[in-house]
């Protein structure tokens, strides 16, 4: 029996890591993420989880202690913002290096500076290659969905690999929508026992962490990372399917909306996926074959299939909430152009920064963009690949 | 009133006016409805000015973005009148409901409303003073609220109340606001 209820996405986070019932959290608060963690700080103190919190100073020791407590055989989780993220970025590549399948959700947020605490998805896209596993929710039931998900993604015996949970600041984490949240008991049957396969702590076997490799075999593990990634989209995939007979909803490795027969498309995350898609079928209802593709898994990102979902359309506007400064493109576009690199026919690709720093992204937005794409679908012109949208000239 | 309404709520910093659209969502989630109720972040002060939203629909709400073309307007401090233009972007129909001790028709000509908009009026802080001994008038407001948008019947509306306020305050305040949330209902007046 699943319950209706009207929550924040922090609240409907916190509220899947008290089902999970991890048995160690080490986090630092940070806007917008914090609301996230004092919930969840409630139910440990008030006795609702057993879950061991460990005080740290920054969210460089956050991620060191959940890396020592992982690496010890515990089932760990943290949560952290835009420049925690960035403070966590050497020893996100340890947590993936050890395989330790940590589940951390991400509430995206700008990167300073100028400081700014609202959303936008520079703090992830700057960890995108970190080795972890990122999933990207539009809203708080998703954000939820994931959450749940992630452990058992993270933990699956042929990946152990941690994940991030994406979700957009203030927007998701602290909007309240309706949300159904699943029986306490269906989650934990779900996520099931966790069983790290060398514990640090078994004296019985030692086992050592970390130790250095040089020009001998780096490179060969280096190599098994990059395989272990490839066995990611159908873990995903399965595990999505399982998500399904408990929840009733269907989750893939992205969400291609009306986009069998469309022409024309945008692809774009999170919740501004949510307010093109009601974009999308306003243009269908004036008879334009528009469609939406929203990435979910985002690492690994699922170029081959991404690239058959969009091959056959006209022309595509990936817009990106965050720049990948230098003179290229965002982070998205740069997937999606490589997805369809391959291809001879392929649609003409343009690519719009929006929403940096938490700037709104109307609907009005989405009906530029779909336009321009019906223009240049018409005239076979592009006047501008790349340009910001929703900013003061 | 359509599938989806929208509402946008004016208010000052500390009046409560975020705790209202949050217990209005949660009072519309019955009948399977989807809600939305978010504020718009700033350096937030008490007395600042400060906007918060409601959507609540039969479908399923999937756009994310402040309202810009509210059918509601809650406006909580009349003195924002003077400031803002709290009808901007507003509905042909919208509906206008304002704390105010003024004449119903006084207001409706500040506002400056056009021929199908329809402006009430309720003299919530009164009623705050009168039931809760300060001046919160977010819970009249709600009252008044429900009364001309129908969207949820007001037993239902004193229900989530008495939930959404049980864990949190002491049985003197759920009564006074209870109180309050039945007066905003019963004298909220048309202009």
């Amino acid at each position: 029996m699943s319950k209706v209820v009207a929550a924040t996405g922090n609240e409907a986070v916190a509220n899947a890591l008290r089902q999970v019932d991890p048995d160690v959290c080490a986090a630092y608060p940070i806007t917008p993420q914090t609301e996230l963690m004092q919930r969840f700080a409630s139910f440990v103190s008030d006795g609702q989880v057993k879950t061991e919190t460990i005080l740290v100073e920054s969210e460089h020791s956050a991620m060191s202690a959940c890396v020592g407590a992982a690496a010890a055989g515990g089932r760990v989780v943290t949560a952290t913002s835009s420049q925690g993220l960035a403070l966590m970025w050497e020893i996100l590549f340890i947590a993936s290096g050890l395989r330790l399948p940590i589940v951390m959700p991400v509430v995206n947020r700008a990167l300073s500076a100028p400081i700014n605490i609202h959303g936008d998805h520079s703090d992830a896209m700057g960890a995108r290659d970190s080795g972890w596993i990122q999933l990207w929710s539009e809203n708080a039931q998703e954000a939820y969905d994931n959450t749940i998900q992630a452990f058992r993604i993270a933990e699956h015996m042929d990946t152990r690999l941690p994940v991030m949970i994406c979700l957009d600041g203030f927007i998701i984490s602290h909007s309240i929508e309706r949300i159904e949240y699943l029986d306490d008991d269906e989650v934990k049957n779900f996520v099931g026992e966790y069983r790290q396969l060398h514990p640090l702590l078994n004296i019985e076997h030692p086992v050592s962490y970390g130790p250095l490799i040089l020009t001998d075999y780096y490179m060969e593990y280096r190599k098994a990372h990059d395989e272990v990634m490839t066995k990611v989209p159908g873990i995903v995939l399965d595990v999505a399917k399982d998500f399904e007979k408990i929840s009733g909803r269907k989750y893939s490795l992205f969400d291609a909306y009306r986009l069998e027969d469309a022409e024309v498309a945008l692809v774009i995350l999170n919740s501004a996926a949510g307010t093109s898609k009601d974009v999308v079928d306003e243009f269908r209802n004036r008879g334009v074959k528009a469609g939406l593709l929203k990435p979910r898994l985002y690492r690994p990102f699922p170029y081959k299939e991404i690239g058959e979902a969009l091959k056959h359309l006209k022309a595509v506007c990936v817009l990106d909430r965050a720049d990948a400064f230098g003179g290229s493109y965002g982070p998205v576009f740069i997937d999606i152009a490589a997805s369809l690199y391959s291809y001879k026919e392929k649609p003409i690709l343009i690519n719009k920064i929006y929403g940096l720093g938490g700037r709104d992204y109307f609907p009005e937005h989405a009906a530029l963009v779909l336009n321009e794409l019906i223009e240049i679908v018409k005239t076979g012109e592009v006047k501008t690949f790349k340009e910001y949208i929703g900013v003061r000239q | 009133m359509s599938d989806t309404v929208e509402i946008r709520w004016h208010g000052r910093g500390g009046q409560g006016t975020v705790t209202a659209a949050k217990v209005l969502a949660d009072a519309c989630l019955s009948g399977g409805r989807y809600v939305q109720a978010f504020p718009e972040y700033g350096p937030e002060r008490a007395g600042a000015p400060l906007r918060a939203y409601n959507r609540v629909s039969s479908k399923e709400l999937r756009t994310h973005c402040p309202v810009l073309r509210p059918q509601a307007v809650c406006v909580v401090d009349a003195t924002l009148i003077d400031s803002i233009d709290v009808g901007e972007g507003a509905t042909e129909d919208a509906i206008f409901v304002v704390n105010t001790s003024k004449d119903p028709k006084e207001i409706r000509a500040k506002l400056n409303a056009k021929s199908g908009q329809k402006v009430f009026t309720v003299d919530a802080t009164k009623i705050a003073i009168d039931s809760i001994g300060k001046a919160l008038p977010n819970a009249s407001m709600l009252g008044a609220l429900c009364k001309v948008t129908h969207l949820v019947s007001l037993e239902h509306l004193l229900e989530d109340i008495k939930k959404s306020f049980g864990k949190k305050f002491s049985q003197k305040i759920i009564d006074g606001n209870l109180e309050a949330t039945r007066r905003g209902y019963e004298e909220v007046r048309e202009g």
